[in-house]
């Protein structure tokens, strides 16, 4: 049970950050009205950042990590959150297997 | 949504209150196994389990923590972790502005404390709340207090079991991050304009990841997503 500094701090700013996006809707509600592309664009924002996390994983790896990603998108098309997780690992358990 | 709620005769205090309770239940069970999966991938980078609680206490935000363990290395990359959290998170500030007409009966101060409970969850049922009556602290603090006990507590398991569990390729534990964003990518689509951010960022990310290496593949690929995005909307299809 040991906290390192350095890590401490990087998880303090992660949290400095996070709330200062919850409480910044008090002070623009009512002046933030976004409609269009910069409202496409605002709401693209989870998404480009977590598949630009990934994709070194699942495209520059190798054959059975991509084949698994695939895979696992088709999963979360028709099952739960968890479920898809399970889906995954077994996928890429099973192609690595067999590379 | 209840019979009784339906009656012209709005709930007490304590109706709302329970109202909330009933309301955030599903998915307290539903973040308990998300949890033991983020504390288990803590332990694998070489995270404490300490450091993987106080992270989903201080943090409390399950998308912007798993994305900063998957980029988690020694020395820590301070400033990749803080812009990705912020880029992560930035949706809070639409949730909040679009909450805060809604909600009823806040001092600035209890506004300030709830909304460091603001998680696409609670955002999710105080919006679905506020069609039909306004959201109350009542109904808020019982309602986002539950969700933290329910994501700490689940940390802290999954990290003391994610100690036992070695090397986390033996089982295809690394490739649960890959699946588990898979999956919360696939609850942000919101039809064609999310398959362009989706081809564009993968695209921009993995080149960028071979020519420069980390942590710049985030940073580009999240601007080629948002810019694809940009370009691709239409007046027409504004779904959300």
């Amino acid at each position: 049970m040991t906290v390192d500094p350095t890590t401490l701090a990087a998880i303090l700013a992660m949290a400095v950050v996070t709330y200062l996006t919850r409480i910044a809707g008090i002070f623009v509600a009512g002046r933030l009205a976004l409609e269009g592309r910069a409202k496409a664009a605002f709401e693209a924002i989870p998404p480009a950042v977590l598949v630009a996390v990934i994709a070194p994983t699942a495209l520059a790896t190798g054959w059975p990590e991509t084949l698994a990603a695939l895979v696992t998108a088709v999963a979360a098309t028709r099952l739960p959150l968890l479920a898809t997780v399970a889906v995954g690992v077994v996928a890429v358990v099973a192609l690595r297997g067999i590379s | 949504m209840t019979q009784d709620e339906a009656a012209a005769v709005g709930p007490n205090e304590t109706d709302r209150a329970r109202d909330g309770l009933r309301d955030i239940l599903p998915i307290l069970i539903a973040a308990a196994p998300i949890g033991l999966l983020f504390g288990a991938l803590c332990r694998a980078k070489g995270l404490s389990i300490l450091e993987a609680g106080l992270m989903s206490l201080l943090v409390f935000a399950g998308g912007a923590q798993f994305a900063a363990v998957e980029l988690w290395t020694y020395p820590v990359p301070v400033l990749t972790l803080v812009f990705s959290t912020l880029l992560i998170n930035a949706r809070h500030v639409l949730m909040g502005a679009s909450l805060m007409p809604k909600m009823r009966g806040f001092s600035l101060l209890q506004r300030l404390g709830a909304f460091y409970f603001l998680t696409d969850e609670a955002w999710a049922l105080a919006e679905r709340r506020a069609m039909r009556r306004p959201i109350t602290p009542a109904y808020w603090f019982p309602l986002a207090t539950m969700l933290p006990i329910s994501w700490i507590g689940s940390t802290f398991l999954g990290a003391w079991l994610g100690s036992f569990l070695g090397d986390p390729q033996r089982l295809g534990a690394d490739f649960a991050f890959t699946a588990l964003f898979i999956g919360l990518i696939a609850g942000f689509w919101n039809g064609r304009v999310t398959g362009f951010t989706i081809a564009a960022s993968g695209a921009a990310s993995a080149l960028t990841y071979g020519l420069a290496g980390p942590p710049w593949h985030v940073a580009a690929g999240a601007f080629a997503g948002i810019a694809a995005a940009y370009l691709a909307a239409r007046p027409g299809d504004e779904t959300a």
